[in-house]
């Protein structure tokens, strides 16, 4: 009983910062309708900067006046990212804002870096605070008694903010309606940034409240993403109880798991919210959200033809000029284009859920990393040989995408996005918690290609001719009824209905068809590398992708291939500096305000300009 | 006080308003009339910003507002009441008031939410409900409470007849007189040529969103081919 008990308290007290990170989010999704998945290192910086404030504050009086000090200046940082980097992007269809974010993501990685260094800090215990309490026996932090106090307080002082002030009326009928609110004189742009300096200022809160329990490290921000995301798809996007409610919930179950399933702490939180979705499609406290509510492309969408006759030449000719290169190449040269060309396959992959289903699937690297494990579980436990592999590789991430999709597609828009990246984190987390049978952290080595094929080039001419093959494949699937029907799916799912089309039925196969895509992907990657780590399932290899079909532009059906191969040559050169991340993140927003339609649409347009392809509509 | 001059407005490549103008006399009721689709909606938007017109220009006491953010349009005191009513369901009526409140300007009437319950009495008993616990005509009455707490000079109504019961469409005559009477503009878009004619000074007839006719609410009557041609009575 008395552990029981003591395990409650502590799961109320890690709510505590969850749920102020979790409310900063739901609040403002709710106003400005962008998801901002940097969310995750406002509450990084909230422990970093609440650390460094607590080093020169002396005392208790110090200690909270550094997590205050903490909140208020990640809410200036967020004032500051508002008007630079979402002010110009509040019209520009959701996948734009979400890639902005992600760039504000890799920017905030590397400015932590280059200002506290890569050291992990202990957080600083709570002055008066740092003995425990015993109740029933069991000991139980004074730090986290004082904690399960806090949050109250924090909750009914944002209550009372949001439903007894004229801002808070203004913020829930902006959450309605902001022309509206606009038309009757109210200016957004500053109700905007004010919302996302009271949201950001929590998550500040949230990360420096957790410092005495969890220190500060550099990978606190996509630490906390899944489980944000989980908390407010479980409590309901935009509802602070359902904030509340669902961070103790998670919290709670968190504590039990690592002591009852030590092996899926990770996985049981999915499995809550999995239930929960079922029963409640839009959380516990939710509302149906009207998706699309500022249109899915700024500009009317050009139909997707099959090649022209100069566009087939110029693939022609590289073709024949990558079957040539063994002759003129080292295999230093041809490694690199093996990667580049797997990589292709992969951001092709959800370049056709993204561009053409409209599906913006954020946890693709579950499949490219889930065929990959699957080919290397296969070698490892049951001696399959590669070719055997390479066949069950895209039936296994295949099946994994059907069976995540069955639920993603259950919600659209960003709901589906929150989801897929928090099922990928699912896969990863299993993987890496499940070292026994996936090798965990240390991964699994000795996955090699059959003896004909294990020569460079060899290895090389099989990887172009799958991954050519496949993205032919995608291509093809584009152009046939399938692919209209999917693009009927995106751009009206009523009109698509009523002539006759199951608009989630095809979603959903075209999901586990890209995911079967990508785990062809996978497999040949293991081989290729001869191992495999949990972090090809990582969040940031799914961004990889995702930044690729956007830098390449998601209109363009050469999207995915020309971003991978752009992204995967330059990352080559890129990697090699320190701040590669703030270089990438700079790059991704400044692409986000200037050049809207990626590399691919960009140059298209710059073609069109003077007269080296002639416009659609003047066709 | 408010000066349409060849505003030409589109969605996307739909051309809607064509070269539309006219004019808005202050102390006028006057009334936008023409049949469903006819560009009615799209001018009110046009005037408040809401839909930026792509030529031509809209002044209003002497400003040019064409471009302008519609928060700012809004607080040189136009008011804007929209078709589909648009109040905040998930609020009270008392904060719905709220967001629509502005400070006073000279010109106006200073609007109280107490003057507000005198005129409509209904709301008065409603003031802790929530909008989406309205009947049609008390959100009606809610939308243009919400705008009056804004002190506008020159109220724009969109359809204020359409979708409420008999009774209620006379109450909004009656609302409209008064206001009328306060020395606020108004400037309203009709199909009910009958409410029409029991509030308007002057009215404009637009087809195609284009001014069709331009007079006083005599002169049309007695020109009842006008009437036929470009309305369905
Ligand atoms: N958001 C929109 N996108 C594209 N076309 C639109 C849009 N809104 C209106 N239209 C079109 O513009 C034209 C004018 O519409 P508008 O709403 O201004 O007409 P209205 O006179 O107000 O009609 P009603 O009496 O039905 O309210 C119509 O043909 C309509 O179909
Ligand atoms: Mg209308």
């Amino acid at each position: 009983m008395g552990l029981f008990i003591a395990q409650i308290l502590t799961g109320l007290a890690n709510a505590s910062a969850l749920f102020m990170v979790a409310s900063g989010l739901s609040l403002i999704f709710g106003v400005t309708r962008i998801v901002n998945f940097a969310h995750g290192s406002f509450y990084m910086l909230g422990a970093y900067v609440g650390y460094s404030f607590m080093q020169v504050l002396p005392g208790g009086f110090g200690f909270w006046a550094s997590i205050l000090l903490a909140g208020l200046v990640v809410g200036i940082i967020g004032i500051i990212v508002e008007m630079l980097v979402l002010r110009p992007v509040y019209k520009a269809p959701e996948l734009f804002q979400l890639v902005a974010t992600f760039g504000v993501i890799l920017v905030i990685q590397d400015l932590t870096l280059l200002v506290w260094g890569a050291d992990d800090f202990l957080g600083p215990r709570a002055p008066g605070l740092k003995g425990i309490i015993r109740i029933m026996g069991e000991p139980v932090p004074k730090y986290d008694l004082a904690l399960i106090a806090l949050t109250p307080f924090v909750a009914f002082a944002l209550w009372w903010l949001i439903t007894k002030t004229r801002t808070g009326i203004l913020v829930r009928a902006a959450t309605q309606d902001r022309e509206m609110v606009g038309a009757l004189g109210v200016n957004q742009a500053w109700l905007f940034t004010g919302v996302f300096f009271l949201g950001c200022a929590l998550a500040g809160l949230g990360g420096a409240v957790q410092l005495p329990k969890g220190g500060a490290d550099l990978l606190m921000d996509f630490n906390i993403l899944s489980a944000i995301f989980v908390v407010v798809v479980i409590g309901g996007m935009g509802s602070l109880p359902g904030a509340y409610v669902a961070a103790v919930l998670i919290s709670v179950l968190n504590v039990f798991g690592v002591n009852y399933l030590p092996q899926s702490t990770l996985a049981l939180m999915f499995v809550v919210m999995v239930v929960v979705l079922i029963f409640r499609p839009f959380g516990l406290f939710g509302r149906e959200e009207v998706a699309g509510e500022h249109g899915q492309v700024g500009e009317p969408e050009r139909p997707i033809k099959p090649a022209g006759q100069t566009a087939r030449m110029i693939v022609v000719v590289g073709l024949v000029l990558l079957g040539l290169l063994p002759l003129v190449g080292d295999s230093f040269i041809l490694v690199l284009i093996t990667d580049i060309a797997i990589f292709c396959l992969f951001a092709a992959s959800l370049h056709f859920l993204l561009g053409l289903g409209g599906l913006v699937s954020f946890g693709h690297a579950a499949y490219f990393g889930g065929g990959a494990y699957a080919a290397a579980l296969l070698v490892t436990y049951a001696g399959t040989p590669m070719e055997l592999a390479l066949i069950l590789a895209p039936l296994a991430a295949g099946l994994t995408a059907i069976i995540f999709g069955w639920v993603c597609l259950r919600l659209t828009g960003v709901y589906f996005a929150m989801l897929t990246l928090a099922f990928a984190q699912l896969l990863w987390s299993l993987v890496f918690q499940w070292g026994d049978f996936t090798g965990g952290d240390d991964g699994l080595v000795d996955i090699w290609p059959s003896e004909w094929a294990s020569g460079t080039t060899t290895f090389y001419y099989l990887a172009l001719v799958l991954c050519i093959g496949g993205i032919i494949l995608l291509r093809h699937t584009a152009h046939s009824p399938f692919g209209y029907a999917l693009r009927g799916a995106r751009d009206s799912a009523r009109q698509a209905e009523a002539t006759g089309i199951n608009t989630k039925h095809v979603q959903w196969v075209a999901f586990g068809f890209a995911g079967a895509m990508a785990g062809i992907a996978g497999g040949l990657f293991v081989f290729s590398k001869g191992s495999i780590f949990p972090n090809e399932l990582e969040i940031a290899r799914s961004f990889d992708a995702l930044i690729v079909v956007f830098l390449g532009g998601v209109k363009t059906l050469a999207g995915g291939v020309v971003g991978g191969a752009a992204l995967e040559g330059a990352k080559d050169y890129i990697t090699r500096f320190e701040y590669w991340r703030l270089l990438l993140g700079l790059l991704i927003i400044f692409v986000v305000i200037l050049a809207p339609d990626g590399i691919a649409g960009t140059l298209r347009k710059w073609a069109e300009r003077i007269g080296f392809i002639k416009r659609e509509d003047q066709a | 006080m408010l000066e349409i001059k060849g505003v030409n407005s589109f969605y996307g490549k739909a051309h809607v308003l064509n070269d539309l103008s006219f004019d808005v006399e202050r102390g006028q009721v006057v009334a936008l009339l023409g049949r469903n689709g006819a560009g009615k909606t799209t001018t009110m938007k046009s005037v408040m910003q809401l839909v930026v017109p792509q030529t031509g220009s809209v002044t209003y006491q002497g400003t040019d507002i064409t471009r302008m953010a519609p928060h700012k349009v809004a607080k040189l005191g136009l008011g804007y009441v929209p078709e589909e009513r648009r109040i905040f369901t998930d609020l009270t009526v008392m904060e719905n008031l709220e967001v629509g409140r502005q400070p006073a300007r000279e010109e106006t009437v200073t609007w109280s939410e107490d003057m507000l319950f005198d005129m409509f009495p209904n709301l008065a008993e409603r003031r802790t409900n929530r909008g989406k616990e309205l009947s049609g005509g008390e959100q009606q009455m809610l939308t243009i409470a919400r705008t009056l707490m804004g002190n506008p000079s020159l109220i724009l109504l969109d359809e204020p007849s359409e979708g409420i019961a008999p009774v209620i469409v006379e109450e909004m005559a009656r609302v409209i007189l008064r206001l009328k009477k306060d020395g606020l503009t108004v400037l309203l878009s009709e199909q009910n040529l009958h409410f029409a004619q029991a509030v308007a000074d002057r009215v404009v007839i637009i087809e195609s969103g284009t001014a069709k006719y331009k007079g006083t609410l005599g002169e049309l009557n007695a020109h009842p081919e006008v009437r036929d041609t470009y309305l369905s009575v």
